[in-house]
């Protein structure tokens, strides 16, 4: 791994003075950053560590939305989001194993829009808002591909809201050595329509299946969705799995979280 | 390079670091606790399960600097202050829950966070919260025993199946 300065700021303000600097980026939990770092696939010349600024750590709900701060890890929405929103305490509660759970955020998961992260297909079926130290992004404009999201350059993820459906769920079909999902499916059902969010599958990233959301607002269970089916174009392939399995896996996961929501 | 001061184990510690420097590696290289092992180095195995502000993390994958006026617990601070070995360091000797050792600091140190959030775990709690410790020698059903026997608990009917 390549040398950089460590700064630890305390608020949101002296974190984005500190990542004006050429080639600084933000530091969540450093569970995917540092590993990216050592096989020297990332070389930032400043990191900002965002587990020191108290005002982006923690969970509220108000008014049906859940606000989560950007530097809060999975370990704390397990615990703190179970009550009000079982779906997303539940996904969080399966990312990675107990240890990265205590360190890796909510912020750096969406900022990195792994395709194979479990959040991004949280805060797409949710309907959320990614709050930065400059704007709103609406979830549907956030992701913009693999690895690509509309964040610019410096832009920091202080805050995440979720619009928290009546029901939901999170099914991943895990890869069992690096514990990403081959395909995670989180669907929403919420007061006026269905949304339903898929990560793991798609060369694109995360995204929506709009067929299943249709089928499942006017009817929501299982076998409303039983007559559709996901083309395998542009799914991902690998040693893992084909396009065709992650394909087939993505209404199997479906319909197991619609009949699993809560 | 610049200094860093936590407390490990109970005691004020502290060195020199890079801001590239590992928390695994500050404490086995700067301040000699070489109890907390590197197995893989890509935060899978859980060889260097440590304790930060009483929350196990992977050593490996954080910097030191992150720890940096924090409270660290290593393996080597898990024994009783008579020197004699904890419940959970007893039970992995009583019910032979290690094989080579290697993975056992951070099974330890697992399991220690484990109990403390949870007391009396059920035997597939104990192995789910095992998911990011790897034991090479696959010596999971002894160790899984020493975990339940360490939270006083029945062990007899947990056999290798």
């Amino acid at each position: 791994m390549y040398d950089f300065e460590l700064v630890k700021p305390k608020s949101v303000d002296e974190a984005v003075s500190a990542l004006a600097a050429e080639d600084a980026q933000p530091l969540g939990g450093g569970q995917t950053l540092i590993p990216t770092m050592k096989q020297r696939l990332a070389a930032p010349a400043v990191l900002v560590s965002t587990h020191d600024i108290d005002g982006m750590k923690g969970v509220s709900t108000d008014g049906g939305v859940m606000t989560v701060g950007g530097a809060t890890t999975h370990g704390t929405v397990a615990k703190e989001a179970a009550s009000a929103f079982p779906g997303l305490a539940g996904l969080a509660a399966k990312i990675g194993d107990p240890a990265v759970r205590n360190r890796g955020t909510i912020g750096g998961s969406l900022a990195n829009n792994d395709p194979a992260a479990c959040y991004p297909a949280a805060l797409l079926a949710a309907g959320g808002t990614v709050v930065t130290n400059a704007r709103e992004i609406a979830a549907d404009d956030f992701f913009e591909g693999m690895f690509t999201t509309a964040l610019e350059e410096g832009e920091l993820i202080t805050v995440v809201k979720f619009n928290i459906p009546e029901k939901s769920n999170y099914q991943k079909f895990e890869q069992p050595a690096s514990r990403f999902p081959l395909v995670g499916v989180f669907v929403a059902k919420h007061s006026d329509e269905v949304r339903v969010g898929v990560t793991g599958a798609s060369e694109d990233g995360v995204f929506r299946w709009t067929e299943a959301e249709q089928a499942l607002s006017s009817n929501f269970s299982a076998e409303a969705i039983s007559g559709l089916t996901v083309s395998a174009d542009g799914m991902i392939g690998d040693l893992h799995g084909t396009p065709d399995y992650r394909a087939h896996l993505v209404k199997v996961m479906t319909g197991r979280a619609v009949s699993a929501a809560e | 390079m610049s200094k860093i001061s936590m407390t490990v184990n109970g005691k004020p510690a502290s060195g020199e670091a890079e801001g590239r420097t590992l928390l695994v590696e500050f404490l086995r290289g700067e301040l000699g606790l070489t109890g907390t092992h590197v197995g893989c180095d890509t935060s899978q195995c859980g060889a260097c399960v440590v304790h930060v502000n009483g929350e196990a993390v992977k050593a490996c994958t954080m910097f030191a600097g992150e720890a940096d006026g924090a409270e660290v617990t290593t393996i080597e601070g898990m024994a009783n202050p008579d020197g004699s070995l904890n419940a959970i360091q007893q039970a992995f000797q009583d019910h032979h829950g290690l094989q080579c050792g290697f993975c056992t600091p951070g099974m330890v140190m697992s399991a220690a966070a484990l109990l403390k959030d949870n007391p009396k775990p059920s035997e597939a709690e104990v192995r789910d919260y095992l998911e990011g410790n790897i034991c090479r020698c696959t010596g999971y059903h002894n160790i899984v025993k020493a975990i339940m026997a360490a939270s006083g608990q029945d062990v007899t009917a947990i056999a290798a199946e």
